[in-house]
């Protein structure tokens, strides 16, 4: 069989469409299924609230829950932390696996109010930590969250703090995962932390 | 402890009756006023409550006084760029027609300079100033240090 020119050029073009589109089919299956992505692993290094040093190392094993606030804070702070305890409490046996930890954003006045008081109100399980200034933003800037001391006449003692609000989930391994948004239910955060554990 | 986490979960459960009253004035109705237990009387109390407004004209809360706090102010949670903040808030509008709620996460009263420490059971009267409705006093009941809102019938 003899081909004309046109006839040629039609094949060709028929035969490098089909490679094409093969290749845009193949293509995304062959992607690695996981991005390799620099590993993200917050550290702290804060006294709790009878002076002991804690760091991530102590906690190998078990998923953290981080969240950063002050004492005073009449509604973002308690408003997570009854979540916190929430899931806690719903966790059953598996709440073994798991640390919640309050880091202080305003430790001299927190601790000075009591900070293991305020912990235990809302679940014994809950660890509280407050440094000193030098160790309070290494943390923070560790976890890349922020917080800043604002100067409000009306406020108690004066200042207020305004804070990343959100709750931060570390592996056992001691790897982020993810953070849980402020104002997340206790029944989405336990969703997703059951087949975690 | 087991003991402790019971007595909290059933008085969650328990239906408390001070804050599923409703209260009006005028063209508003006040309902579901309630605060949180505290940790002693130096941390600053919370207020919540909710105002509708079955009127054709709009109203703004614009103070709150109680014999429970030297300091009580309106404030409102703001989450701007992944950061929470308090801003004193001047005024809540109640417009015409609508609901307002001061609730966690947002609007709420935060009660400075407590006189006492709130316990959970207790209740205490707060004033509520309107711009146009004046005034009317609401039976704050204290829920749990946990609780996120009262428990009532009507509350879905």
């Amino acid at each position: 069989m003899r081909l004309t020119r046109l006839q040629k050029i039609l094949w060709a073009a028929a035969g490098l469409a089909t490679l094409v589109y093969g290749l845009l089919v193949l293509l995304p299956n062959r992607t690695p299924e996981a991005v390799p992505q620099a590993d993200f692993r917050p550290t702290f290094s804060l006294p709790d609230a009878e002076g002991r040093m804690r760091t991530p190392a102590e906690f190998a094993g078990q998923h953290l829950l981080v969240f950063f606030g002050f004492t005073n804070c009449p509604d973002v702070c308690p408003t997570t932390l009854s979540e916190v305890a929430q899931v806690m409490d719903d966790l059953g046996d598996d709440a073994a696996l798991v640390q919640p930890l309050f880091i202080s954003i305003d430790p001299e006045r927190d601790r000075r109010l009591g900070l293991a008081e305020f912990t235990a109100a809302f679940h014994p399980s809950i660890i509280g930590l407050a440094g000193d200034e030098a160790q309070t933003r290494a943390a923070a800037d560790s976890f890349r969250i922020f917080y800043a001391r604002e100067g409000d006449t009306a406020a108690p003692d004066g200042y207020t703090m305004s804070h990343s609000p959100a709750l931060y989930l570390i592996s056992p391994e001691g790897d982020w995962l993810r953070q849980f948004t402020y104002g997340t239910p206790a029944t989405d955060i336990l969703a997703d932390l059951q087949p975690r554990l | 402890m087991k003991s402790l986490i019971l007595s909290a979960l059933l008085t969650l459960s328990a239906a408390p009756v001070l804050a599923c009253e409703t209260v009006t004035l005028g063209d508003l109705n006040i309902e579901h006023a309630w605060s949180r237990a505290t940790i002693g009387a130096d941390r600053p109390g919370v207020f919540y409550v909710e105002i509708t407004n079955n009127g054709s004209t709009d109203d703004a809360l614009i103070g709150i006084a109680t014999p429970a706090a030297g300091m009580p102010m309106l404030h409102e949670t703001v989450v701007t760029d992944g950061v929470a903040s308090m801003p004193h808030a001047m005024s809540i509008p109640v417009p015409a027609g609508e609901s307002v709620e001061l609730a966690p996460g947002g609007y709420h009263g935060m009660l400075m300079g407590l006189t006492a420490t709130l316990a959970e059971g207790d209740s205490f009267p707060v004033t509520l100033s309107f711009q146009k409705s004046g005034e009317v006093v609401v039976n704050v009941e204290v829920l749990s240090l946990r609780a996120e809102g009262p428990d009532c019938d009507d509350a879905n």
